[in-house]
């Protein structure tokens, strides 16, 4: 399965990642180069096989619904690039 | 002092016959003299090691010292450590001084170890070489002109370096033992959910594991003592009873069952590292233990399946660096997609970006189902392989890199040429067995020759006491890179 320019893009702008003509290109040529190293994995036949997403079989451990935390967002917010008032600033969404 | 392992560190501070400040002064000089030339330190400091020095000396005052109170430990930067810069090799966290200490860091530090600094990695742990890391790449101290191996290159070279006693590293697809091999030092990947990943910088969820970096199977089997066990923060780690991973180590090896995977003895491995590790198997022969011929049939698929399952992971796990609670963010910017798009292109390398891109498109509608399910189906495909293996051996082994340490920028041009260096890795991370890799040997370029271990779950103890008993017979894991005294 090759991608295109397209699918470069397109996939850049959901991973909110800026890429130019340029880069696209660049990472296209080297992404498909990845997916002909994925082919030989698309081509086995793995029906009846269950998905394997861990080795032992566990389950969602549970615990009470109880408050556990306690409100540390000074420490936190030390390293955050851009605080006020304990908010986090961002560029404003709606008009 | 500083050629000397944990084990006899440990004895010797016990007996009084130096302190752990004396001891950390000696790394940290050492640090300050060697560490440039291969590179493998981000961070440094002095002040911080040595009053943690000073808290393991009146620890063991107080009569509550343990066997690694007071030894200098190495962190991968992968390790958050509150108080300390950690970076993760990436200029996304290039300024993010850490709020919290991981739990394998904090197990490090109750059990009295000293943090001696945060090594140089592969960034985000992408990465077989240390070369994409954003403060430049490690130097292998046995060739400064070679690779370290990654992505805990930077550990790996400081052990070889003698610039700490042990290290932590990350393995996801082989980067705890590739760097261990190439760098001739011994490292283990425990079973998956033995070390707890809370405050590990996450890469690949279901792939990432911690583990412990020495010059000795038994120094491993101290440090995976303090780092193993149960965190309920960390909804993967398993809880099972505490174990001594060191009480196996004396364990006799005559009649252990050896399964020698046809397919890592199949063309690919370099003939060096073939010869190396086929006389490490002979010298197993010579104790007593019987090899069998045990077959992997989906071995080749591994590197592909970890190329989907573990881009698309990554993809999920890298979403968080945005630029908004902590990390690099863009001087400029237009709006809050630009905001986003504008640090992460900035903010992530070359590599990084490559494998989100790639995950971001095999978990993406209309692709989920043809790639990651399938990845995950042959996945389990690989487990069953090693299941029926473990029915006729006790062990696995073979080499741990098919090649010994490569040139700086020799594989940099070619992403898939570096992936296939950890085509004997890899299987073990997508089954989560424990395996580990220990010197064996040396080409002729005189660079380090890795066996690599495979164990079943759990069989960490069993594993580390096949390596010791070996270490009793040989000494490849004592020898030092030239120029190192």
């Amino acid at each position: 399965m090759a991608l295109t320019l397209d699918d470069v893009k397109r996939v850049a702008h959901l991973a909110r990642i800026a890429i130019d003509e340029d880069q696209a290109r660049a990472a296209l040529s080297q992404i498909n180069d990845v997916f002909r190293l994925i082919a030989e994995m698309q081509a086995v036949d793995t029906r009846g096989v269950e998905p394997m997403s861990h080795a032992q079989d566990l389950v969602q451990r549970l615990r009470p619904d109880a408050v556990t935390e306690g409100d540390q967002h000074a420490l936190f917010q030390s390293v955050a690039p851009h605080v006020e008032g304990a908010l986090y600033l961002v560029p404003k969404v709606i008009e | 002092m500083h050629n000397a392992t944990i084990q006899s560190l440990s004895a010797d501070l016990a007996a009084g016959k130096l302190s752990s400040v004396e001891l950390t002064q000696h790394f940290l000089n050492r640090i300050k003299a060697l560490s440039s030339r291969f590179n493998c330190f981000i961070t440094i400091n002095e002040e911080a090691s040595l009053k943690q020095a000073g808290a393991a000396d009146r620890m063991r005052s107080a009569g509550k010292a343990q066997p690694l109170t007071g030894i200098p430990v190495a962190l991968k930067d992968i390790f958050c450590a509150k108080g300390w810069l950690t970076t993760c090799g990436s200029k996304m966290l290039s300024n993010f001084v850490s709020p919290y200490d991981a739990h394998v860091v904090e197990r490090l530090d109750a059990a009295g170890a000293v943090n001696i600094g945060k090594t140089n990695m592969d960034e985000f742990a992408m990465g077989s070489s240390n070369e994409t890391s954003c403060y430049g790449p490690v130097r292998n101290p046995w060739d400064v002109q070679s690779v370290p191996g990654g992505s805990s290159g930077g550990s790996a070279a400081a052990v070889a370096a003698r610039l700490a006693a042990g290290a932590t590293g990350t393995d996801t697809g082989g980067s705890i033992r590739q760097p261990a091999a190439l760098s001739g030092i011994c490292g283990l990947k425990p079973t998956y959910g033995v070390v707890s990943r809370y405050g590990m910088i996450a890469f690949a969820s279901s792939l990432d594991q911690g583990g412990p970096l020495a010059r000795s199977a038994a120094d491993l089997a101290l440090l995976l003592n303090v780092m193993a066990g149960h965190d309920p923060r960390d909804s993967t780690s398993l809880e099972r009873q505490r174990e001594d991973y060191t009480r196996e180590l004396g364990r006799p090896i005559k009649g252990m069952k050896i399964g020698l995977p046809k397919e890592f003895f199949a063309k690919g491995a370099a003939p060096s590292v073939v010869k190396a590790v086929e006389a490490a198997v002979a010298e197993y022969r010579r104790a007593g233990c019987e090899t069998v011929e045990v077959s992997l049939p989906n071995m080749k698929l591994s590197v592909p399946v970890y190329y989907v399952l573990a881009p698309a992971e990554a993809s999920s796990n890298l979403a968080r660096y945005d630029g908004v609670r902590y990390g690099y963010r863009a001087p400029d910017y237009s709006d809050l997609t630009d905001l986003y798009k504008k640090t992460r292109a900035q903010g992530f390398g070359d590599e990084v970006k490559r494998r989100i891109l790639i995950g971001t498109y095999v978990l993406s509608h209309g692709y989920y189902d043809a790639y990651y399910i399938q990845a995950q189906k042959v996945r389990r495909l690989i487990a069953r392989d090693f299941a029926e293996a473990f029915k006729r051996c006790d062990v696995i082994m073979g080499p741990t890199s098919p090649t010994t340490a490569f040139r700086l920028g020799e594989k940099m041009d070619d992403p898939v040429q570096m992936y296939l260096n950890d085509i004997y890795t890899i299987p073990a991370n997508l089954a989560g067995l424990p395996g580990m890799s220990i010197p064996c040997g040396f080409d002729d370029q005189g660079l380090p020759v890795g066996l690599q271990i495979i164990g079943d779950y759990f069989s960490e103890a069993r594993m580390l006491g096949a390596a010791h008993q070996y270490q009793l017979a040989t000494d490849w894991h004592q020898r030092m890179p030239p120029g190192i005294q």
